[in-house]
């Protein structure tokens, strides 16, 4: 579905991309995991072109992300993101947030944007919220909300910024539950995160991302019980020791 | 004091005060047009546009509007070889003005929104130019609203300028009245407290619409 080659991003003198190459197959869950620093939200924001990469090819569904003749926008709608820091529209409802591009990217009616809206409302439980303002809701249920924004596109696949990183502690469940209910359905997703009990329960594929480089990959059971790599090594034994 | 002339000369109070609303209103509308087009070209990446709008929003703001306004005056009609109604000529005067500053404003109301906006607003499809009108401009206006609300009443009060082209503002007619008055002080008085009275009700028009626009914000 994603075919990344050779990916790889410079900002400045900075190369913080060295070359990805990476195949994520319909369906699949991908947990990106590794250190602060080491270029697994940049790899995932080139994805969507949300960063321009320097060099390489990212080929999704048949079409070149790269190429300036594929339109970005059509491809991005069948691309949700979901953001560390939610980027809910402020001056809009959660309806409004949520029906907002199915209107006006997608043409749809009113009606059947509000029935697809309500439908994911209640799927993540927050019907209730339809007519608040995201200033009025917790950092748990923003997320959700968020969530909900990107499916209402009907992605084919789902990108995840660091979902819970922004969250307090006790509202990461809620939202790692809506996404363990999305994966179940069986929707593409990627996802990078420090939640290590969430890649090993619902992630099909772990890379382990280091300097600008996949380190390794391979099954959770596999990456988190027998780590070949020593950075692998030394970064899980840090991160599951608590 | 005396007001005792303005029973016989009130009716130019009414066509001067007419005539400053007719200009400030135009003004402002141009000029807010124009502000927003000068604010995307300088935040565009287009180096031309870029550097076209610096240059304009560094020039107007660095020369006095009085020598604009002589400038556009005594020279917009020669260089296209126009005729044009004088308020016509006081109203690009003003605008082209106004649009530098108002330009400003609006580019740092946009600076002010978080990136994250526009980027959750380019992940679901939407083109830039939809981002930028559906999401990030009404978030930048309600910040800007104080700003521009300031940068109105400026303005209303700087279109007094137009009367030394002899534009029939509230200013110039003043001055017709102190003239054949031979009064020099009432007339003037009077000025004020309609100019005062314009600013002051645009004023608490503003802080009403600004307290409506934050209806949505926090009740947290």
């Amino acid at each position: 579905m994603i075919q990344v080659s050779n990916l790889q991003k410079k900002f400045g003198k900075l190369h913080v991309l060295k070359g990805i190459d990476s195949r994520i197959k319909q369906g699949e869950v991908v947990v990106v995991i590794g250190p602060s620093g080491s270029g697994k939200s940049t790899f995932l924001r080139c994805l969507n072109r949300l960063e321009e990469p320097s060099d390489g090819e990212i080929v999704f569904e048949g079409n070149s992300i790269i190429d300036k003749r594929n339109d970005i926008n059509k491809l991005r709608e069948k691309m949700g993101m979901v953001f560390q820091q939610f980027n809910l529209f402020p001056h809009m409802t959660v309806i409004e947030n949520i029906t907002l591009a199915p209107m006006k990217v997608k043409k749809l009616s009113k009606e059947s944007a509000m029935d697809i809206a309500f439908g994911l409302l209640k799927r993540i439980g927050l019907e209730d919220k339809a007519y608040a303002y995201p200033s009025q809701l917790s950092g748990g249920q923003k997320q959700r909300i968020a969530i909900a924004r990107a499916l209402a596109m009907s992605p084919d696949v789902m990108l995840f910024d660091e979902p819970t990183s922004a969250l307090d502690p006790e509202m990461v469940g809620e939202v790692l539950d809506v996404m363990k209910k999305l994966a179940a359905e069986g929707m593409t997703m990627v996802v990078v995160t420090h939640e290590m009990g969430f890649a090993r329960e619902v992630g099909s594929r772990v890379l382990f991302m280091d300097e600008g480089k996949i380190v390794e990959e391979g099954s959770p059971e596999v990456v988190f019980s027998e780590p070949k790599h020593p950075r692998t090594k030394d970064f899980l034994g840090k991160v599951l020791r608590c | 004091m005396d007001f005792s002339f303005l029973q016989k000369y009130y009716g130019f109070f009414i066509e001067g005060t007419s005539i400053t609303l007719f200009l400030s209103f135009f003004g402002v509308v141009l000029g807010v047009v124009l502000g927003v087009i000068l604010a995307l070209m300088k935040l565009s990446k287009n180096i031309l546009l870029k550097s076209f709008s610096s240059a304009y929003i560094e020039l107007v703001r660095g020369t006095p509007l009085l020598v604009q306004l002589y400038i556009i005056y005594y020279g917009l009609p020669r260089l296209v070889g126009l005729d044009f109604n004088d308020n016509t000529l006081g109203i690009v005067a003003i605008s082209l003005n106004s649009a530098a500053y108002v330009g400003e404003i609006i580019r740092a109301g946009i600076l002010s929104i978080d990136k994250g906006q526009l980027e959750a607003a380019r992940s679901l499809g939407m083109p830039h130019g939809m981002a930028m009108k559906t999401i990030i401009i009404p978030q930048a206006f309600k910040n800007i609203l104080p700003a521009l609300g300031n940068e109105f009443i400026v303005l209303i009060k700087e279109s007094s300028i137009v009367s030394v082209v002899g534009i029939h503002d509230l200013m110039y007619n003043a001055d017709t009245v102190r003239g054949n008055t031979y009064l020099p002080f009432e007339p003037l008085v009077i000025a004020a407290l309609i100019y005062f009275t314009i600013t002051f009700i645009l004023s608490k028009l503003l802080s009403l619409l600004e307290r409506r626009m934050r209806a949505g914000d926090s009740s947290i």
